[in-house]
C-alpha cells in the first residue's frame, strides 16, 4: 500500500500547495494545455528542482536519493522515449502479463523500437514502467493517441496493478468521462496552480 | 644532433613559399570561394606568433630560467583552454566552461611532460626549455583537439537525446548509467584523430615533426623513435585529457539530485 502527499510544492510555473492521493487510490489533473500540468508531475519526481516537500507514505522525499525516490514514484512522459535498440533492453523484469493487458505477447520484446507506431510505444511505456515495480504513478494523459479499445486497456490495466499492489496514481487527462472513470477526485490546474477539488 | 647538414633558410626562400599561399588567395578571390582572407589572416597569424615564438626560445635557450619556462607553460595551457571553449557550440555555464577543458589538458598534458622528462628524456635541467617547450607544444595541441571534440560531442548529444536521459532518469537510473552511452562516444571522437594519425603514420602521412628532424639533419632511425615516442605520448595524453574533461563535463551536467540541468549548458 502507497500514498503520496505533496506539501506547497514550487518552482517556477509550478504551484501545488496541498495534494493527497490514498493508498490504491488514483486522482486526476486536468487544465488547458500549458497550464504546467506535465510541469507539475516532472517537479513531483524530481525531474525539476522545486522547493516544497512529497512524501511517500510516511517517508519525505528529501530522504531518498534522487534515483531512488524516481524509481518508487515514476513519471511516464505524454511522449514516450526509448534509448536502446529493442525494446527488451528497456527493462529487466518485464511482466508477460503487463504487456498482454497493453496487447502485446512476448515476442514484442525482440521487436526494434524504430518500427513500433507511436501508440503502441506509448502502450509499451506502461508496461515499462510497471517493471520497474512503482509504488506510485505519475500519468501524464497516458491515452492521448489511443483509440476506445486500447484506451481501455490502459484504463483496466492501471486499475489492476492500483488493486493489486495498493499503488496510487496521478492521473493528467482532458477527457471528463475518462477522469469520472479512473479517479476518484479530480483537480484543475491554472497557470501552474492547483485549484480547490472539482465538484463530483 | 648533428647540425652540420643544417640548410639555413633564407627570408627569399620563405618570401617565395608565401607566394604560394597569395596566389591560392588570389585564386580563392577570383573563383569566389571566400576563404581568401581568412587563408590570409592565418598565414599573417602564423608568421607572427612562429617568429614570436622563435624569439622567445631563443631567449629562454640562453638563460633557462624555470620561471620564464612556467609562464611560457602557463600562456600555452591558457591559449588553449580559450581555444577548446571557442570551439564548442554548446558551453557549460560560469566558471565550467573555461575551467573543465583547460583543468583537463592541464592534468593531462603537463604530468605526461613532466613523467617523459624524468624517466625518458632526462635533460638537465629536467626543466631544459630545448625540450620541455617542444614537448609541452605537442601535447598541448593535439590533446586541445581530444579535449574539444569529446566535449563538444558530450554537450552536442546531451541537448540531443536530452528525453531519453530523462526517460531513464524517470525510471530510477542513476545519471552516470544515463548517460553512459553518449559519454562513451564523447570519448571515442575524441580518440579517433589520434589512433588514425598512428594508423597513418609512415604511409599515408610523413609526421611533421619526423619530417622536420630529417630536414633538420637527423638520421631517419633517431627522427623515427622520437616520433615514435611522442605518438605514444599524445595518444596517451588525449586519453587521459579527453577521460577527463568527458568525466567533468558530464558530472556538470547533472545536479546532486541526478537531474539533468539544462540550464548548465548555454545556447
Amino acid at each position: 500500500m502507497s500514498h503520496l502527499r505533496i506539501e506547497h510544492l514550487k518552482r517556477p510555473g509550478v504551484d501545488a500547495a496541498e495534494l493527497y492521493v490514498d493508498d490504491a487510490d488514483c486522482v486526476a489533473l486536468h487544465g488547458p494545455s500549458g497550464s504546467g500540468k506535465s510541469m507539475l508531475l516532472r517537479a513531483i519526481a524530481d525531474l525539476d528542482e522545486a522547493s516544497g516537500e512529497v512524501w511517500l507514505d510516511d517517508r519525505p522525499r528529501s530522504g531518498f536519493s534522487g534515483p531512488a525516490w524516481r524509481r518508487q514514484v515514476i513519471y511516464v512522459a505524454a511522449e514516450s522515449r526509448w534509448w536502446d535498440e529493442r525494446v527488451r533492453a528497456h527493462a529487466t523484469d518485464w511482466q508477460a502479463a503487463d504487456l498482454e493487458a497493453v496487447g502485446f505477447g512476448q515476442d514484442v520484446l525482440d521487436w526494434e523500437v524504430q518500427r513500433l507506431s507511436s501508440g503502441e510505444r506509448q502502450r509499451l511505456a506502461l508496461a515499462r514502467a510497471l517493471a520497474y515495480a512503482p509504488s506510485a504513478l505519475l500519468l501524464d494523459e497516458p491515452s492521448a493517441n489511443l483509440d476506445g479499445p486500447n484506451t481501455e486497456r490502459i484504463e483496466a490495466l492501471v486499475r489492476h496493478w492500483r488493486a493489486h499492489t495498493g499503488g496510487c496514481a496521478l492521473w493528467v487527462s482532458h477527457d471528463a468521462e475518462q477522469r469520472a472513470r479512473v479517479a476518484s477526485a479530480s483537480y484543475p490546474i491554472h497557470a501552474g496552480t492547483l485549484g480547490a477539488r472539482d465538484d463530483d | 644532433m648533428t647540425t652540420d647538414k643544417l640548410i639555413i633558410l633564407s627570408s627569399a626562400d620563405l618570401a617565395l613559399a608565401a607566394g604560394l599561399v597569395l596566389l591560392l588567395a588570389a585564386v580563392s578571390w577570383r573563383l569566389r570561394l571566400g576563404v581568401g582572407k581568412g587563408m590570409l589572416i592565418a598565414a599573417v597569424r602564423s608568421t607572427v606568433q612562429l617568429l614570436l615564438l622563435g624569439l622567445v626560445l631563443k631567449a629562454l635557450f640562453s638563460n633557462s630560467n624555470p620561471w620564464l619556462v612556467a609562464a611560457l607553460a602557463t600562456v600555452m595551457l591558457a591559449v588553449a583552454g580559450y581555444e577548446v571553449m571557442a570551439r564548442q557550440k554548446y558551453r557549460l555555464r560560469g566558471p565550467w566552461g573555461y575551467g573543465t577543458g583547460t583543468l583537463s589538458m592541464f592534468l593531462s598534458s603537463f604530468s605526461i611532460t613532466v613523467l617523459a622528462l624524468f624517466t625518458m628524456l632526462q635533460p638537465t635541467p629536467w626543466y631544459d626549455p630545448q625540450y620541455l617547450i617542444p614537448l609541452l607544444g605537442m601535447l598541448l595541441g593535439n590533446t586541445m583537439t581530444g579535449v574539444a571534440v569529446s566535449l563538444d560531442n558530450l554537450t552536442r548529444q546531451t541537448l540531443d537525446k536530452r528525453h531519453e536521459i530523462e526517460a531513464r532518469l524517470a525510471l530510477g537510473y542513476p545519471a552516470t548509467d544515463a548517460i553512459s552511452d553518449i559519454r562513451r562516444d564523447a570519448l571515442r571522437a575524441g580518440l579517433i584523430p589520434i589512433v588514425n594519425s598512428m594508423t597513418t603514420a609512415g604511409i599515408v602521412s610523413l609526421p611533421g615533426m619526423m619530417t622536420g628532424q630529417i630536414l633538420a639533419g637527423s638520421p631517419p632511425m633517431e627522427a623515427a623513435k622520437y616520433q615514435l615516442l611522442i605518438l605514444f605520448l599524445i595518444a596517451a595524453g588525449t586519453g587521459l585529457g579527453s577521460v577527463v574533461a568527458v568525466m567533468l563535463g558530464s558530472h556538470r551536467l547533472f545536479d546532486s539530485r541526478s537531474r539533468l540541468r539544462r540550464d548548465h549548458l548555454t545556447g
